[in-house]
């Protein structure tokens, strides 16, 4: 992988912050995006800007197409069986609560039983809560080891024939922990339970395959995967989805309207209420042109690298304490971290005053921040256009944090 | 970007030693508030006789920038009438936003700097933020 190369690809990252070279490491929240996604949503408003799925006219039919050829490039990317199965929506967040809402709420009842992880993003956790008081049913959580990881002998203690629904990250936003979410899902569907992923953290970095994870729900966002802000995918299992009651009602959804009822369309159209995110789709599609064209392998490679030489350099710094597992090929490509004496904000801003970009805060993981026994962390985020001196940056910067906090201090 | 004008030695004086730090009796005035955002907290506590700040104290966890702030907020408010505290407050947010102190706002003063560093002045404002809750007048039963 030229990473040269790459970083030409990315305008956003030639410019200088407070003076010095942009070094970005914070695309655990958002990446950052290739000329080709950027020249895509411009081409399309230039030149094809018109509703899908009812005009007639020629720049109807030409967004139409392009917007359903995004699906079907979004499904095979996944290792999708169709495209049909790939639902575009507003991201990671609005995927969850489609599940909650139109799958859970339904089927579970008192008696039932929802497992998860302490270690999860709110959007994973969140939304379960909702269902457990809506539903009576009980939310039940995995035990962590200490560095982050589930072991499956948890798993299995878990689980049990009560619980329908087992929903947990693929990768942790904040301990980069890798779940054995194939495991996981052989587990669940033993006791009649699905599987839903939370792929925000994964299906950027990761090559996916739905089908050999055999998850029956795959949730993830467009825009950290070079993709735009506002559009994001809910994958699932064909007779769940069929299953699946809509969550929005209206315009574009729906088959025949009548006074007092109506019917849907198909899967996926019927998740698809009103006017969707046609050029967010459509970039999506060039993003994952984009990442295929380098390869999920050498992307996955890439990261790993990043974070085994992260870690490495980052543990020899005097008074930090790095959270999550220990081996880099346990780890999506973030390092979460803390230097003593030195609070995460503070951090952030003496990085920043270096052009440095990183998370500080909680990452939106309060129950795990509790579990660290921290308010919060600093993260660190790779992604394909980082490189080992991006993380030389960012150590020579805490060591100057250090120094200053020392200084300051007294 | 000066960093020096955000941590000024005042600030990493009062973060390294927070001044009223602990708890008042139990008929004290309690605010709990927390930033959401980046799960900065602070419990503050006010006695208040005859309309006179007499006593604050609080507790928190947070960035140097939201325990200092709330060290000298208490340093600052104790022995104001509640009408004036919630002025100080007026002047103190006023200066977050970049203007001048519209009046001789002493130790703050050092975190006049913040207001150039967008993404940390909710740091400073937590406490006064609690202070308002605290003291502002009650609708009517």
């Amino acid at each position: 992988m030229d990473v040269a190369a790459v970083r030409r690809d990315f305008p956003i990252l030639q410019q200088t912050v407070n003076g010095h070279p942009l070094v970005y490491l914070d695309n655990a929240a958002t990446s950052q995006k290739p000329r080709p996604v950027i020249e895509a949503i411009r081409h399309y408003y230039e030149t094809y800007n018109a509703n899908v799925h009812r005009g007639v006219h020629t720049l109807g039919t030409k967004a139409t197409e392009a917007y359903e050829l995004a699906r079907e490039k979004v499904a095979r990317f996944i290792h999708a069986p169709s495209a049909e199965q790939v639902i575009f929506t507003r991201g990671t967040t609005e995927s969850i609560n489609m599940i909650a809402y139109g799958f859970a709420r339904p089927r579970l009842g008192p008696g039932d039983e929802i497992v998860t992880t302490a270690a999860e993003h709110h959007s994973n956790l969140v939304p379960w809560q909702q269902v457990a008081r809506a539903t009576g049913a009980a939310l039940k959580f995995i035990p962590l080891q200490p560095d982050g990881t589930i072991s499956l002998d948890d798993v299995r203690r878990t689980v049990t024939p009560a619980t329908k629904l087992v929903a947990i990250a693929h990768v942790s936003n904040v301990l980069g922990t890798i779940h054995p979410v194939r495991e996981i899902a052989e587990i669940a569907h033993a006791a009649g339970a699905v599987v839903v992923v939370d792929g925000a953290q994964s299906v950027p970095h990761l090559p996916t395959d739905v089908q050999a994870m055999d998850c029956d729900f795959l949730a993830f966002s467009g825009h950290k995967m070079c993709g735009p802000t506002g559009i994001g995918v809910l994958y699932g299992k064909r007779k769940w989805l069929d299953e699946m009651e809509p969550t929005y009602f209206g315009g574009e959804m729906i088959d025949v309207v009548e006074l007092h009822q109506s019917t849907w369309k198909e899967t996926p159209w019927k998740f698809e209420g009103g006017t969707p995110i046609i050029a967010g789709a459509i970039a999506l599609g060039v993003a994952v042109d984009y990442l295929t064209g380098i390869g999920m392998e050498a992307i996955r490679q890439h990261d790993r690298a990043l974070t085994a030489y992260a870690l490495e350099r980052l543990r020899r710094v005097e008074g930090i304490t790095v959270y999550g597992p220990a081996r880099a090929e346990q780890r999506g490509g973030l390092v979460t971290f803390n230097l003593e004496g030195v609070h995460p904000h503070d951090l952030a801003t003496v990085l920043d005053a270096e052009g440095i970009a990183i998370r500080a805060g909680h990452h939106c993981c309060q129950p795990l921040m509790r579990w660290l026994g921290v308010p919060a962390t600093a993260r660190a985020s790779f992604y394909l256009y980082n490189t080992e001196q991006d993380i030389d940056a960012l150590v020579n910067a805490l060591q100057t944090a250090k120094e200053f906090f020392h200084h300051a201090i007294g | 970007m000066q960093l020096d004008d955000l941590y000024r030695q005042v600030i990493m004086d009062h973060y390294q030693h927070p001044r009223n730090v602990g708890e008042l009796a139990a008929d004290a005035i309690t605010v709990d508030l927390r930033n959401p955002s980046c799960g900065d907290e602070i419990k503050l506590q006010l006695q208040v006789k005859d309309g006179v700040v007499t006593d604050a104290r609080f507790r928190g966890s947070g960035c140097s920038i939201s325990m200092a702030s709330a060290s000298m907020m208490t340093e600052a408010v104790k022995g104001l009438p509640i009408a004036e505290a919630l002025a100080l407050s007026r002047s103190f947010r006023a200066m977050m936003r970049g203007e001048e102190p519209d009046r001789d706002l002493g130790d703050l003063e050092a975190l006049q700097g913040v207001s150039k560093f967008p993404a940390r002045i909710k740091c400073a404002t937590l406490a006064w933020q609690a202070l308002e809750k605290a003291v502002r007048p009650q609708p009517a039963e």
